[in-house]
């Protein structure tokens, strides 16, 4: 009986802080989907790519069906966050035809950078244009520095390889 | 004299290795000779370049059973392989994701795929991930046109089937289509290479 009454109290509670943990996540989700989420075509991102700026630019390509880049996206805005210098951008490569598929991935796992879907498909067209180093297989990474110079990985990074990378080019 | 003795030597031996070490990371270009394999496709029999009767050719395709862009274009290669086969180029798609990495690609699993989708061209594992290495395939799926010269088959095409892997009736690029014509009417092949956007090949983790 008494554990009964535990295991409900117990459960209770972890409910309780279930909802605290997802209002407080709610609460603190300061900007709509809508500016910091955009469908845009390759010209778009041509245009994103080659303008000036003062940070060093991280687009990182990615799918939210692509396990290895799932994986690897919490690495980036951790360490994107440790650095006022860097700006992260997310490039998806999800079908332009359901972009609910990236806004609900937005959502659910709290991605804080902003995300474009390059709905572009004819991709023997720009991958060269992005890196002649690109294959095109994802998750791939384009590293931009304020003078403009640039760096491609392609390939799954932990956090000490992203660390390794970015140390590297600073 | 012995230390520079020495130095030359190491140097000798970086210049005589670098060649293996690209040759790994970069795979083939076109023109280059395809290694041959012998790999088990799921009906259990082992499947080999030289041992496919009357071929002229392969379609190789680098696939697997868990990416969407392959999903995308399994109808496709199934009609390559019936267009192709019988004028000796066959399809034979390659699954090289370890699956301890990729459960969903185990042998097992591609048995079951195939058999869902009557795959009517060989079906092999690549469990070693030696052939990938040796072809220089990174994603999935990746087509390498292979031509019978002599002996040898010759690398003629590397890259993606078409250009539009949503909308298989919205293609205005046919690469593999129109890189198996011009071989067939003896024209020169007018794209060579192309690239796509692709899954990543679920690479053996160091132990």
């Amino acid at each position: 009986m008494q554990f009964k009454i535990k295991f409900s109290t117990s459960l209770k509670t972890a409910f309780t802080l279930f909802l605290i943990a997802n209002l407080s996540s709610f609460v603190q989700r300061e900007k709509p989907i809508t500016e910091t989420f955009k469908i845009i075509t390759f010209e778009e991102f041509e245009l994103m790519m080659n303008k000036d700026s003062e940070k060093l630019r991280v687009f990182n390509f990615w799918a939210t069906w692509c396990a290895p880049c799932v994986k690897e996206m919490p690495y980036f805005e951790k360490v994107a966050a440790e650095y006022p210098e860097i700006e992260l951008i997310f490039i998806s490569m999800d079908d332009g035809r359901k972009p609910e598929r990236v806004t609900n991935f937005i959502e659910t796992r709290k991605v804080k950078s902003p995300v474009y879907l390059l709905n572009d498909i004819d991709y023997n067209k720009w991958i060269d244009k992005v890196s002649e180093d690109w294959s095109g297989a994802i998750p791939a990474t384009l590293f931009i520095k304020a003078d403009g110079s640039k760096l491609f990985h392609e390939g799954e990074v932990n956090e000490s390889e992203l660390r390794a990378l970015i140390a590297g080019i600073k | 004299m012995k230390k520079i003795t020495k130095t030359l030597f190491a140097l000798m031996l970086i210049f005589a290795l670098s060649p293996l070490v690209k040759a790994q990371t970069e795979g083939y270009q076109i023109g280059d000779k395809a290694t041959d394999f012998n790999l088990k496709s799921v009906d259990d029999s082992w499947v080999s370049l030289s041992g496919i009767n009357g071929a002229k050719g392969a379609i190789v395709i680098f696939s697997c059973n868990t990416c969407p862009y392959v999903v995308a274009y399994e109808d496709r290669m199934i009609d390559l392989h019936n267009k192709y086969a019988a004028k000796g180029y066959p399809v034979i798609a390659i699954n090289s994701n370890d699956d301890k990495v990729s459960p969903g690609d185990s042998f097992e699993k591609m048995q079951e795929r195939a058999k869902d989708k009557a795959f009517p061209f060989p079906y092999v594992y690549d469990k070693s991930q030696d052939v990938i290495k040796a072809y220089g395939g990174s994603r999935t799926p990746h087509v390498y046109l292979l031509n019978k010269e002599g002996d040898d088959f010759i690398v003629k095409y590397i890259g993606a089937i078409d250009n539009n892997y949503q909308d298989a009736s919205a293609v205005t690029e046919r690469y593999v289509e129109d890189a198996m014509d011009a071989l067939l009417s003896g024209n020169k092949i007018a794209v060579e290479t192309t690239k796509a956007i692709g899954c990543t090949i679920k690479w053996t983790k160091a132990e």
